[in-house]
């Protein structure tokens, strides 16, 4: 279990302030949502978060430590990162990629300890991979390859996950899936912080939504306190109508404001 | 077949041309001549020809070869590109400007090692280029461009040496160095290389678990723990060394190091770090067999090693550039 804490953190690219004063907090256990128009900084949160952009001001800490000053691989072992965009070089097979989320933990595809192993063996089959786990990846579909990212994310088992658009370019049922696989490590005690676009199936599954516009963390708090068509029309410039019915959210988006 | 029986078969092929290396020549030798020789024994003729000619030729073009045949795996691993080689980047055009320089200037009575420190100079500053480069481009269409220019601006520099040099030079020593040969080595030629060569290999050895948690792209492999400013540190070191030691001890070989990785990246599942070992020793094997077909071919003037190398290599360049589709690679 950990907890992440983000506070004031500024972030200059060039001339270019892409995060003002964000402040945010996860805690074991819960689900954060991102959720922000193009730009508003969502992408750029999580790098600053992990170290790979540098912070202007502000302070991060994961427990009692800044993750951008520890090195690689332990920043690695407590937090787990599902980059938005995942290039695949060579053509691995399913299990190998898989391995990959323990190479902080000293192992290597074709090295794997039994605690590796086993680890590797629960993501595959919390992800529903165990069938596809000899496939090279470049034949999955894209619902397969996505699982088999989420998978990788979490054989590390790390206590935190930050997980950049988990289900872009997905149908909604991989969609439901994927957040399904997310809210389900988060119950298990984990933290994840997971960036997305569609606002109702956020809602569906968070704990927290955190809405980012132009560098700024303008709202934060439950789906019930915070989706509301006025706030649609804050930070997406939409027009928006949104109902709650049981669990499920409906958000209809009629057009610009 | 597992990764140790691929290393296993390999092992046994080297060793099997390494002794078909030893027979084969413009000499007859039996099989019994060749063993009480390479047993320190026989005839002092028949020494000779085995000690003094045969095997140091084929440890030359063994080792040469498992230098290219890491140096590729690992710089294809660390640029996620299959077209990245020594030669097709440059780094062996550098390294042999760098041995050409202090040969046509005097500076290699030196010392035996001024030689091999100089091509290990030249291959450095190219593979600490190249991924400076790689950094900048983002393409990798574009890197291998790069590196094309840069083995012609070295390539166009050695000859621009040895054209101003001070002690005169036979167009054949130029082609020595930008075609490449192990014809005439003897063991104390390759003392001075091994210990770079060695180095190289060790640490491209030792970084390569890294190469495939680069298959993620480079924030993917940040994410799971790699300490990328030193994974590229290692590859550019360990690459730099092991390809300048082999054109120091055979001039600029080159293809062998795309074609070896490729041939073996099926046997072990893609997977860059394991892509290592098995190249070399399958390039260190090309270039034994290579020898001996230039050793026996029946052509006036002896064919080079490296022509043969390129004539093997660089189909496969192209159907492997060909295969790649679209712009986004």
């Amino acid at each position: 279990m950990a907890e992440l804490c983000i506070r004031d953190m500024d972030v200059t690219l060039g001339q270019r302030d892409v995060l003002r004063g964000a402040s945010l907090r996860v805690r074991p256990g819960e689900l954060v949502v991102l959720l922000g128009p193009n730009g508003a900084g969502k992408t750029m949160l999580l790098r600053a978060v992990l170290g790979l952009v540098n912070r202007r001001r502000g302070r991060v800490r994961l427990d009692n430590d800044d993750p951008a000053l520890l090195s690689a691989a332990e920043r690695a072992r407590r937090l787990s990162y599902l980059p938005q965009s995942r290039p695949l070089a060579w053509p691995l097979r399913v299990r190998d990629m898989v391995a990959l989320g323990r190479f902080a933990h000293g192992a290597s595809p074709g090295r794997l300890g039994n605690e590796d192993a086993g680890a590797v063996e629960r993501a595959l089959a919390a992800c529903d991979l165990q069938r596809l786990a000899d496939r090279p990846c470049d034949t999955l579909s894209g619902g397969e390859l996505c699982r088999a990212h989420m998978a990788r994310a979490m054989a590390g088992e790390a206590p935190v996950l930050l997980a950049d658009e988990p289900t872009e370019a997905l149908d909604p049922l991989h969609q439901y899936q994927v957040l399904s696989l997310i809210r389900a490590y988060a119950d298990a005690g984990n933290g994840a912080l997971v960036v997305l676009h569609e606002a109702a199936l956020a809602a569906r599954f968070a704990d927290r939504l955190a809405w980012m516009r132009d560098g700024r963390i303008v709202a934060d708090g439950t789906p019930e306190q915070t989706l509301t068509p006025e706030r649609m029309t804050e930070v997406y410039d939409v027009r928006a109508t949104v109902r709650r019915i049981a669990d499920d959210w409906v958000v209809a988006v009629s057009g610009p404001a | 077949m597992t990764d140790r029986g691929v290393l296993l078969a390999l092992a046994a092929a080297v060793l099997t041309a390494l002794a078909a290396a030893c027979l084969v020549g413009s000499t007859p030798l039996g099989g019994e001549r060749v063993l009480a020789a390479l047993a320190g024994g026989g005839s002092a003729g028949d020494r000779v020809v085995v000690w003094e000619i045969r095997l140091p030729r084929a440890v030359a073009a063994l080792v040469v070869g498992a230098a290219l045949g890491a140096s590729g795996a690992a710089l294809q691993g660390l640029l996620r590109n299959p077209l990245a080689e020594p030669g097709v980047l440059g780094v062996s055009a550098a390294a042999a400007l760098g041995a050409t320089s202090v040969i046509y200037y005097g500076i290699a009575s030196a010392g035996a090692l001024a030689l091999p420190m100089a091509a290990v100079a030249g291959a450095l500053a190219a593979t600490a280029l190249l991924t400076a480069a790689a950094r900048r481009v983002g393409s990798v269409v574009t890197l291998i461009l790069v590196g094309v220019g840069l083995s012609s601006f070295a390539g166009s520099l050695t000859a621009l040496l040895m054209n101003l040099a001070p002690h005169p030079f036979s167009l054949s020593d130029m082609l020595n160095w930008m075609l490449g040969t192990v014809a005439n080595r003897s063991f104390d030629d390759l003392l001075p290389a091994a210990p770079f060569l060695a180095a190289g290999l060790a640490i491209l050895f030792a970084g390569r678990r890294a190469l495939s948690a680069l298959t993620l792209g480079e924030e993917g492999a940040a994410g799971v723990g790699v300490d990328l400013p030193r994974t590229r540190r290692l590859v550019v070191l360990g690459a730099g060394l092991a390809t300048g030691a082999a054109v120091a001890i055979a001039g600029a070989i080159g293809f062998v190091g795309i074609v070896a990785p490729h041939l073996v990246r099926p046997l072990v599942n893609h997977d860059p770090a394991r892509t290592l070992a098995p190249s070399a020793l399958l390039a260190g094997l090309i270039l034994v067999l290579a020898d001996i077909g230039v050793r026996v071919a029946p052509t006036d003037a002896e064919l080079k090693l490296g022509v043969v190398a390129a004539l093997l290599g660089a189909p496969v360049f192209i159907w492997i550039a060909a295969k790649r589709r679209g712009t986004s690679g």
